[in-house]
């Protein structure tokens, strides 16, 4: 009998702590710590001519007040610059704390330490800060006109400036029988989980050792960056990611100047402190994505076929570029999709703008790949009068030119080379799910009933589980549980269920045996971090070896005591058994004990295992000399490349005719990620996928104005979709394993947004019979297109 | 200033300043951290609890203001160690990924049986209208709220037949 448990849709084990409100997210940490607040700028660029904090110093309970010149040595010095690339070269970071200059709203100045929070705030409103406002850079279209410059030293405001191409892309489209030219963009959004970020840290002066709890999504690089900054030895330094309220991208960017300047603080006052970002700090000083503006040229034969394809972009990076240019990249790769392009070219120009950095935000740079590419295969088909499906079915790679090479660089530098995938089975199963072929009756039957239908495709392929590495521990306890540790962290995605169906289903124990432990730098030192659809693939395999090395310990080990092959063992059930006499059997918490040999019995297991109980012969070392005691271990997955999901979203709205509303009557998802660990765990994340991809192209945008003021930083200006306004989503799943690495795993985790904007704007666009080329869209924009239609 | 508000059937009193907002009580000074904070202007939810059986959202509200009051938190909805049906439904159905709105999810689903305890999915959807999630999509948390919405019916029926 085997344990099966890898694909099972398992009820996740998060849920009894955080159903009953025993989740413990950052603030619910550290009672008593003192809390700090920042003052922030209030003007997108200014020089700061003086701090006055006179007055602040008479609030009871005050603490600290630190500024720029506080800082010194590494503190005094820029932020890291995480992800340096060559075509990056004007990269810039922000200070902990302004040093005389702010570059955008919410950029922080002076750091409060109080008694509480409330006080902190208080301090913070007492300190007079002396700005010299500078015209700001807001918009691309100022960034580009550079008649100001967000960095003195970079007059143009190009940050970088990076072109891929394979083929001649330009004359084949010149040479090309049909051209068509498109300009295409999509507005600014951002992660906005429903926990802020948020950092604790406490110093033992004792140990002279730290420890720092942060809201992120990359604990053991967090652990790295603050040993460089603070000047304490990285084997001093521990980092956990608690609970952590969703990430959706933006908590992979580190460290935040609140993150290293709350353990300074904790460090310099020999205090605990803890800051717990609010929302409005959230929407000003966190990080936002997707602006970006497309310009497609592509040329095609008389079946729509690509010959050439020609895309220039401009990418707003905001203020700062700490993330490098890893979303234009993605853009510039991932908007291939599941076609050939002929020829490609693709161009794009990173900004600086006085407002907040801009860091991938789930999809990174996707969506907005997906509408210009997907936007362009609609328009090809409208050209051509041939139907949508057939179009983008004439450009589908095809399963058996897998593995397909794109003949470009990918984000992680590494050729751009899809793995496994079957486009055009995809293709048939949204066909058929949608109901594609029977559309135009239902469309008719519609408009007989004075309203008004439309229908939508979009495609995607994704990149996932990039590298460099993942690793896994995986110890057996003496009481028969098994212990996993991964130093990758989770914001919801249910790694502790699902990595714990990994270790199970490798090592033969039942599932309830085995716990989980993610991003904390005490059990796990080397991590990358949960990003990039990768978590399952990374550490999912790194979790299946290292479950496999220990079953193989345990087979030897068992094999000695059973007096048998390792070969003839099996387990099952946390009991190794020799295979065809069940009877021979020993448990693998017994196998635990033999491969410790001990003095001291403190058990009536370790009594099993001391030194006048088990041993080698007389002549051999009680622990061989190639061998570790325990039964436990730990390895790694670190994989040539990315392994490429994909998938394809359908939707059918019907648009309003007097208010022009937008409704969803159906959302059909099909995807594949290669084999499932959770399939109700995948299915979570596509629905909560799509309804981030619903927002973006309904309801999203951030909104500032000339001065650089973002005019709805709140949860009641910034509209995002309530169980009010997500539809039900229907899905269907393909499960194309991924050669690349032993479980056959793909990602899943952004899938579900990626296709959003270019598919519900294609779905509009075919009810209201004219071309839409910018999203989001709210009712009133569209209620001015048709204004402008009907001329 | 004093404040005595019963808290998931205690009694509970504290010192507090005018300005401390409800959930602030409840999280600092009576150390319930189960309720959340996620915008600070009423539109998400995450804070909301229950004053004398109706969802209000503890943010936008002082500690003052709930004087003499009764007040549930998802604390509260356990009984013995034995999670709550509503609890029970979204831990079945998936109802839940990060964790941060499902106390407030929980609170504002609880009081919506108890109104109506047979719900239409377009009822739950709007029922649920207050809170934001930004994890699940929604579809599990509306597919929980009908799972309790069965066991609770079945439930009580069994208890009228025996």
């Amino acid at each position: 009998m085997t344990t099966r448990t890898m694909g099972e849709p398992i009820p996740r084990r998060e849920d009894p702590r955080l159903v009953a409100g025993d989740g413990r997210y950052l603030d619910d940490l550290g009672r008593g710590a003192l809390a700090a607040a920042f003052v922030r700028s209030p003007h997108a660029a200014a020089r700061v001519v003086d701090v006055d904090v006179s007055r602040a110093l008479e609030v009871d309970g005050l603490v600290a007040i630190y500024t720029y010149e506080d800082l010194e040595g590494p503190m005094a010095e820029p932020l890291p610059l995480l992800i340096p690339h060559p075509r990056l070269h004007a990269g810039r970071t922000a200070y902990p704390l302004a040093n005389g200059v702010v570059r955008h709203v919410g950029e922080p100045v002076a750091m409060v330490v109080a008694r509480d929070r409330y006080l902190a705030e208080d301090a913070c409103e007492r300190i007079a800060v002396a700005y010299e406002p500078l015209a700001p850079v807001v918009g691309l279209d100022a960034a580009v006109a550079a008649e100001r410059a967000v960095h003195d030293d970079v007059p143009d405001n190009v940050a970088a400036h990076m072109v891929q191409e394979h083929g001649d892309a330009r004359a084949a489209v010149a040479a090309a029988p049909h051209r068509l030219e498109l300009d295409l963009s999509i507005e600014r959004s951002a992660s906005m989980p429903l926990e802020g970020r948020g950092v604790y840290a406490r110093w033992d002066a004792a140990d002279r050792s730290l420890r720092v709890y942060s809201s992120t999504q990359t604990s053991t690089s967090v652990r790295f960056a603050l040993a460089v900054k603070l000047g304490v030895p990285v084997d001093r330094v521990e980092v956990v990611a608690p609970d952590v309220g969703g990430g959706f991208g933006v908590k992979i960017v580190h460290p935040w100047p609140e993150e290293v300047l709350v353990p300074w603080a904790a460090i310099r006052l020999g205090r605990e402190v803890k800051w717990a970002e609010d929302r409005r700090e959230h929407f000003v000083a966190s990080a936002h994505e997707r602006g970006q503006r497309h310009h497609v040229s592509v040329g095609f034969d008389d079946d729509g076929r690509l010959l050439g394809l020609d895309v220039e972009f401009l990418h707003d990076n905001g203020a700062y570029t700490p993330y490098g240019i890893i979303v234009p990249i993605i853009t510039a790769t991932q908007l291939l999709g599941p076609y050939k392009p002929g020829a490609y070219r693709a161009e794009f120009r990173s900004l600086y703008t006085n407002t907040v950095i801009v860091t991938p935000y789930r999809g990174a740079g996707r969506p907005q790949a997906a509408f210009a590419m997907e936007r362009t295969m609609d328009a090809i088909a409208a050209y051509l009068h041939r139907d949508r499906a057939e179009v983008r079915s004439a450009n589908f790679i095809q399963p058996s030119e897998m593995p397909y090479d794109h003949h470009l660089t990918f984000q992680d530098g590494r050729p751009l080379v899809y793995d496994s995938g079957d486009y055009p089975a995809t293709l048939d199963k949204i066909k058929k799910l949608v109901g594609w072929d029977e559309f135009e009756a239902f469309r008719e039957e519609a408009r007989a009933a004075g309203r008004r239908v439309g229908i939508g495709l979009a495609c995607y392929v994704e990149g996932t589980g990039v590298g460099p590495y993942e690793g896994a521990h995986v110890r057996v306890e003496t009481n028969g549980t098994v212990v996993v540790a991964t130093g990758l962290t989770t914001q919801g995605q249910g790694h502790e269920t699902a990595f714990a169906q990994v270790a199970a289903e490798a090592l033969g124990v039942p599932v309830e045996r085995v716990t989980v432990v993610t991003g904390d730098t005490r059990r796990f030192k080397y991590a990358v971090g949960t990003f990039a659809s990768r978590a399952a693939v990374m550490s999912g395999n790194a979790v299946a070896l290292a479950a496999g090395k220990v079953r193989a310990k345990a087979l030897r080990i068992a094999a000695e005591a059973l007096e048998t092959d390792p070969d003839d063992l099996e387990v099952a059930d946390g009991m190794v058994r020799v295979k065809g006499a069940p009877e021979r059997e020993i448990a693998l918490e017994t196998v635990a004990v033999l491969a410790n040999p001990l003095r001291y019995a403190f058990d009536e297991q370790t009594k099993l295992a001391t030194q006048f109980v088990v041993g080698r012969g007389a002549e051999d070392p009680p622990v061989a000399e190639d061998d570790e005691p325990g039964l436990e271990a730990t390895d790694w997955y670190s994989p040539v490349r990315s392994t490429f999901a994909n998938g394809m979203h359908a939707v059918v709205v019907e648009t309003d005719p007097e208010t022009a509303e937008v409704r969803i009557l159906r959302y059909c998802v099909v995807h594949d990620c290669g084999r499932l660990i959770n399939p109700r765990i995948v299915e979570g994340q596509i629905h909560g996928g799509v309804a981030q991809g619903v927002g973006g192209a309904l309801y999203e945008r951030m909104v500032y104005d000339e001065n650089g003021q973002l005019l709805n930083a709140s949860f009641m200006d910034f509209l995002m979709p309530y169980a009010s306004e997500v539809p039900k989503v229907e899905t269907d799943h393909l499960e194309t394993p991924s050669p690349l690495n032993p479980l056959g795993i793909k990602g899943a985790g952004e899938a579900g947004t990626i296709p959003g904007a270019a598919v519900l704007a294609a779905a509009i666009s075919d009810a209201e019979g004219f071309f839409i080329d910018t999203m989001p869209i709210s009712p009133s924009e569209l209620w001015a297109l048709r204004e402008k239609e009907d001329g | 200033m004093k404040v005595t508000v019963t808290v998931n059937g205690q009694e509970r009193s504290a010192e507090v300043e005018p300005r401390l907002l409800l959930v602030h009580l409840l999280r600092e000074k009576l150390r319930l951290t189960g309720t959340h904070v996620g915008c600070d202007t009423t539109s998400c939810g995450a804070c909301t609890v229950l004053l004398d059986g109706t969802p209000v959202k503890s943010c936008t509200m002082f500690a003052v203001q709930a004087e003499g009051r009764e007040v549930t938190t998802v604390e509260g909805l356990a009984a013995a160690g034995t999670l709550h049906p509503i609890q029970e439904g979204f831990k079945e159905e998936h109802g839940l990924q990060c964790g941060f709105c499902t106390p407030g999810m929980l609170l504002a689903s609880k009081a919506l049986l108890e109104e109506n305890p047979d719900p239409t999915e377009e009822e739950i959807r709007w029922a649920l209208s207050g809170n934001l999630c930004r994890c699940t999509g929604y579809q599990n948390i509306v597919n929980a709220v009908q799972w309790t919405a069965r066991k609770l019916q079945s439930d009580s029926a069994a208890t009228g037949a025996s």
